[in-house]
């Protein structure tokens, strides 16, 4: 049973979870959304500065949540600063499916880098209801550069 | 919040003042009880959300459908004439369980939610102006705050809060202050149903009562748990859910006293609360079907009815006794645990311990707990201004029914170490 947890809560959520990187709101933001997960009331920001050329230029999050929540939330941010905007819709669809399917996720090759590191995440399949915390600040990042102000997983 | 002081100790001494109370021949009656999940066996330590059933309410709600089905009130034929007086049995069955004065006060719902919304609507609704006020408490359950908002914004009149201290036990005095020539409504919730503790619910009805306002009791918690006695707390209206109390789900009661019951409006409108149609004109039947518009959940409440025996041949004293004991043991199994921190763990109260485990997210614990075999309600119970009175996002509730042991306490408590084991 310990190992199946450990699976869901590999070292690098845990550490992700107690030291949130980019955590706080930055002083340059281009667009912005709340995201709300009705299950357990908790809320999250995020914050993305995108400049002219459509390059994420620095995203950052907070808020507050479950390790599983604050953790893709951290490893998200991370992950897609650097990256245009088209390399960021592929990220969140090709996470979105490597949460919610069995198989392995099909992903353009030169993003192979990035879903290796939120492959930690996948253990989330085993826990359906878990899905949603893993999911939510991509959600919100998604509604915040379609320009909703809020998101949520339902 | 401060710890928790342990009432008891965790010698086997109180165990022997409890009365005898086969809990493993109640256990026998609920055959969901034996089954697994993932492998282990099931410790359901989540009643408060809903009960599981015995078998007794299964094969009376078979027996209906099998055996004496129809509709009710319609019929001359016989099976319509027997479901009418199962279903007018039923509703005996919950009169004499509140001990209310009359069978025309008791209404059936479909849970505590419909019962609270006919209130907010059809009584309260009716007398509010702009300006006058409803009076809650911080414990309350959406559903017992939600409805009066909803009646309050119609009327342009608004829901106000008496607050409670750090324990979750209702500051009596703020409580009267707060009772104004502007208060129209009280309602509060006789047991809370994210820390167990019980209100003075008694008082709080006579110190409303005394300026003159009406009062409804959120029972859902506590006609599970303390034998309720409407015309002792001189409640105006109580509600409940059968669903907690080992009935079916889509089944709950309204009781009112027959003066106010008499006065209102119906809520709905449709068949079986009429008594006689025109297009021009149509006359409503009494109280409590004017309230009880369509064809009921006929099986439901003869379920319901079903379950009430079924609690009241294990003995109310004897059940109650039982619980206690074990919300005592666990709270001091809880308090004594490194990092666990208790919340609302004094005064009066009934089968709910609610905590957190260092600073670990309640949803995270009952990820590990249910991995377990602990079934617990993790989250903000549908309570969110209580858990911002209290600065947290959620708990972790563990909630005692009739059929739960000490050893299903020992296993919550051994299995928090696994969180400890994940998060350091
Ligand atoms: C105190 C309290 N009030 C109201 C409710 C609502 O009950 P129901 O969902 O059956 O309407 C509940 C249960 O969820 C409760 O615990």
């Amino acid at each position: 049973m310990l190992d199946d947890l450990r699976e869901l809560y590999q070292e690098v959520i845990l550490d992700h979870g107690k030291n949130p990187r980019n955590y706080g709101k930055p002083d340059e933001v281009s667009h912005r959304a709340g995201g709300h997960n009705p299950l357990c009331g908790d809320r999250i920001f995020v914050y993305l500065h995108v400049d002219a050329e459509g390059v994420v230029r620095n995203a950052a999050f907070d808020g507050r949540g479950c390790a599983i929540s604050q953790a893709s939330a951290s490893l998200m941010t991370e992950i897609v600063s650097g990256k245009t905007l088209g390399q960021v819709d592929t990220l969140f669809r090709n996470f979105h499916e490597m949460c919610t399917s069995d198989g392995d996720v099909e992903t353009d090759g030169s993003l192979a880098d990035e879903m290796d590191r939120l492959q930690v995440l996948s253990g989330v399949r085993q826990y359906p209801i878990r899905v949603k915390c893993a999911t939510l600040a991509w959600h919100t990042m998604n509604a915040a550069l379609q320009g909703e102000a809020e998101a949520t997983t339902e | 919040m401060s710890q928790a002081v342990a009432e008891t100790t965790l010698d086997g001494a109180n165990r022997s003042n409890l009365p005898a109370y086969d809990v493993d021949k109640v256990r026998a009656d609920f055959p969901i009880l034996s089954r697994e999940v993932y492998g282990k066996p099931l410790v359901f330590l989540d009643s408060g959300a809903s009960a599981k059933k015995p078998r007794a309410v299964i094969d009376a709600v078979s027996a209906v459908y099998e055996g004496e089905y129809a509709n009710i009130h319609r019929g001359v034929h016989y099976l319509s004439v027997r479901a009418t007086q199962l279903y007018d049995e039923a509703r005996e069955k919950v009169r004499a369980y509140l001990n209310a004065a009359k069978i025309g006060e008791i209404v059936f719902t479909r849970n505590t939610t419909e019962a609270i919304n006919l209130v907010a609507s059809s009584f309260t609704g009716q007398r509010l102006r702009e300006g006058d006020e409803i009076l809650l408490t911080e414990l309350e359950h959406h559903a017992n705050i939600v409805p009066w908002q909803l009646a309050a914004g119609r009327a342009g009149a608004v829901v106000r809060a008496s607050p409670v201290d750090d324990d979750g036990l209702v500051d009596l005095e703020k409580f009267e202050a707060m009772l104004t020539s502007r208060t129209k409504m009280v309602a509060f919730t006789h047991t809370s149903n994210v820390l167990g503790v019980v209100t003075p619910a008694k008082e709080m009805t006579r110190l409303a009562h005394e300026k003159g306002i009406p009062v409804l009791i959120d029972g859902a918690q506590s006609a599970v748990h303390l034998s309720v006695d409407v015309q002792d707390l001189d409640c105006d209206f109580f509600t409940f859910t059968g669903h907690k109390l080992y009935g079916p789900s889509g089944i709950g009661v309204l009781y009112g006293k027959s003066n106010h019951l008499e006065a209102m409006p119906p809520y709905q409108g449709g068949g079986d609360m009429i008594e006689y149609v025109t297009f021009e004109k149509t006359t409503f039947a009494k109280p409590p079907e004017r309230f009880e518009a369509g064809t009921p959940h006929i099986s439901g409440a003869i379920g319901l009815g079903a379950a009430i025996d079924y609690v009241n041949a294990l003995g109310r004293d004897a059940v109650a006794a039982h619980e206690h004991g074990l919300l005592q043991y666990a709270t001091a199994r809880l308090s004594d645990m490194p990092g666990v921190r208790l919340f609302g763990a004094k005064g009066e109260k009934a089968s709910i311990v609610s905590f957190l485990q260092d600073d670990v997210h309640p949803h995270d614990v009952g990820t590990i707990l249910d991995q377990a075999g602990v079934a617990v309600r993790v989250g903000h119970h549908c309570a969110q201004p209580l858990m911002d009175r209290f600065g947290i996002s959620g708990t972790v509730r563990a909630s005692i029914g009739l059929y739960n042991t000490r050893e299903e306490i020992d296993k919550l408590a051994d299995s928090l170490h696994h969180v400890k084991e994940i998060f350091g």
